[in-house]
């Protein structure tokens, strides 16, 4: 249907300019890889970026929500996590990404759950798999793993065969229950 | 219907002191895989539903960041197992991406022609199965049968029925030979046939359209905002196919059109899938009928794609790029950047985050499920209901727990 958008050079062009004059220029910064458009923002203002991009410039899909960990990443100065909203615009197929960085010791971001509906299940796996809290998430518990587990598994130093969790897991026998 | 019925006002008060608790799952035969629901019901009546997964947690993430580009596929594969090469075309989509490797059109061709195999499979198991679930078993047995001869194709491309582990970053494991070709010819024969008794079997069947019909309603406007996507978006009549829209391989060569309605319940969402078998086929048969001829794999020259045997032993070219891809601190550069690519999945968008630091193994693999997703709207979509229509929605969304918990 729309071939016209995968150009990078005219690509995002509106959204930007709408973006600017909406949130001013420092709310955000934009890097570009193959046909992906990233916007770096800080979690105070990523609300608002997130509300502009959906009522003002029609990116109306919240595609995922994930985080990734950088700590030993080679040459990274930033936040030790990012979490990222993908975001689609189904009129004109854009795609744009948005990267939000938050730090340790208390990494914390805003909920897009007022904004999506959708983000609610995918917000609690970033919780459990990184420890990031989403302040107002309505309902912030683990969702994959059991609800006593302590660590958190997709963080970088949380070693790939565990700490033993598997062996010390509390075992219910018939006689118990 | 029989909804209404139960909402006699002072019924419902009376009913309202005693809902009760049902516990659904893990092990149901009606959940046909491994995730738990708590259902509150008055009476027959759900008041809330609510979803406990992770059971099959397996860690799939973390061990993407432990395996290399290509060992990752035998990983990709075990997400949706009903439709194991879309995994793999899928994450080595993302993979070449990020490397911003451009296919041969012959491997482009081959990828269209695995990944609509797969749709056609992932769609028979879900609207058979739906079926199954709702009494009608023959239906079921017809579209088990087609399943059968799909499979044969893996075995036959790959050397694995099950998990064919096909794809390789720029090419693929081996190139067709005219015993495949044949073979997915079979399945397109077959196919119209398999196609026309279900047809007969459930479009008018009275008992399955009043089960489905009505059944589990998501609007435009929530299917939006539940980030749904793909055949569940499509009922609803979001229009939005990532083949057509975003086009990835070699789709925009070929003519198909994307079914959608706008009633979205569970009978459209059954519509949709099969609708969407026919358009499969269709590419099918064009994707064969042009299948372009020369080489499968990307020049070697690149210093990417895995030789084959002949290459390796043969050719000193050959054996150097295999040490250098195989031993473990060699192999290949990629950028270190980080990119994000999708593709549609039976299910949906079906998409990576890929962090790469370097090296040849992904610093950070993050799948986008359709099946985690959608499974999010249940609760939604069921309330109100009666308890049999639990099996009627869960079969219309077609819930895959292996991808849903990875």
């Amino acid at each position: 249907m729309n071939n016209s958008t995968t150009d990078p050079a005219t690509d995002h062009e509106a959204t930007l300019r709408t973006l600017a004059q909406t949130l001013g220029e420092g709310a955000f910064t934009t890097s570009r890889f193959r046909a992906n458009l990233r916007l770096h923002t800080s979690p105070a203002k990523l609300l608002d970026l997130l509300r502009t991009l959906r009522d003002q410039c029609g990116f109306n899909l919240l595609s995922e929500v994930g985080g990734v960990d950088y700590l030993g990443y080679p040459g990274r100065t930033g936040a030790r996590f990012e979490v990222h909203h993908v975001l689609r615009n189904l009129e004109t197929s854009e795609l744009v990404i948005v990267k939000t960085g938050v730090d340790d010791p208390d990494p914390t971001l805003p909920s897009a759950t007022p904004l999506w509906p959708g983000a609610n299940w995918m917000e609690r796996e970033v919780f459990d798999m990184f420890g990031i809290r989403f302040s107002d998430h309505p309902d912030l518990r683990r969702i994959l793993m059991p609800p006593e587990f302590a660590a958190y598994p997709l963080r970088k130093d949380y070693p790939l065969r565990g700490r033993g969790e598997r062996h010390n897991f509390p075992r219910l026998m018939r006689g118990d229950s | 219907m029989a909804t209404e019925v139960l909402d006699e006002p002072e019924l419902e008060h009376e009913a309202r002191e005693a809902t009760w608790t049902l516990n659904f799952g893990p092990q149901h035969p009606a959940t046909h895989t491994t995730l738990r629901l708590i259902l509150e019901l008055d009476g027959e009546r759900i008041v809330k539903a609510t979803p406990d997964i992770g059971y099959l947690h397996s860690g799939f993430e973390k061990l993407g960041e432990h395996l290399n580009f290509n060992q990752y596929v035998t990983i990709v594969d075990r997400k949706n197992y009903i439709s194991p090469p879309m995994n793999e075309v899928a994450w080595h989509h993302a993979v070449e991406t990020l490397l911003g490797v451009d296919l041969t059109p012959r491997c482009q061709y081959i990828r269209v022609i695995i990944g609509e195999l797969a749709r056609i499979s992932d769609h028979l198991l879900c609207t058979g199965a739906a079926a199954l679930d709702l009494g009608a078993f023959t239906a079921f047995l017809f579209a088990f049968n087609l399943r059968e001869q799909i499979y044969d194709v893996y075995e036959e491309m790959s050397g694995y029925r099950f998990h064919p582990g096909y794809t390789r970053v720029g090419g693929v494991l081996y190139d067709f030979n005219d015993r495949v070709i044949e073979r997915i010819r079979g399945v397109t024969k077959s196919f119209t046939s398999v196609y026309a008794d279900m047809e007969k079997l459930l479009f008018k069947n009275r008992i399955f359209l009043d089960r489905l019909r009505g059944v589990g309603v998501l609007s435009k406007a929530d299917a939006i905002a539940h980030s749904c996507t793909g055949p569940i978006a499509r009922a609803s009549g979001v229009t939005y196919d990532l083949r057509k829209d975003q086009p990835y391989l070699a789709y925009p060569e070929f003519d198909f059109e994307v079914p959608y309605t706008t009633e979205g319940d569970s009978w459209a969402r059954f519509a949709v899938r099969m609708e969407e078998m026919r358009q499969s086929c269709r590419i099918l048969e064009q994707a064969l009928a042009k299948l372009p001829s020369g080489p499968v794999n990307a020049p070697i020259a690149e210093k990417f794609p895995m030789p084959d045997k002949a290459t390796t032993y043969n050719s000193m070219e050959g054996l150097i790029q295999h040490f250098e891809l195989i031993m473990p601190n060699r192999g290949i550069e990629t950028p270190r950047d980080e990119v994000y690519a999708a593709i549609e999945s039976p299910n949906g968008e079906l998409g990576y985050y890929l962090v790469s630091d370097g090296s040849q193994t992904a610093w950070r693999v993050r799948t986008r499920p359709p099946s985690f997703v959608h499974f999010s709207v249940f609760p939604k979509v069921i309330q109100n209901h009666l308890l049999a229509d639990v099996v009627a929605v869960l079969g219309s969304l077609s819930i895959i727990a292996a991808e849903l918990d990875r």
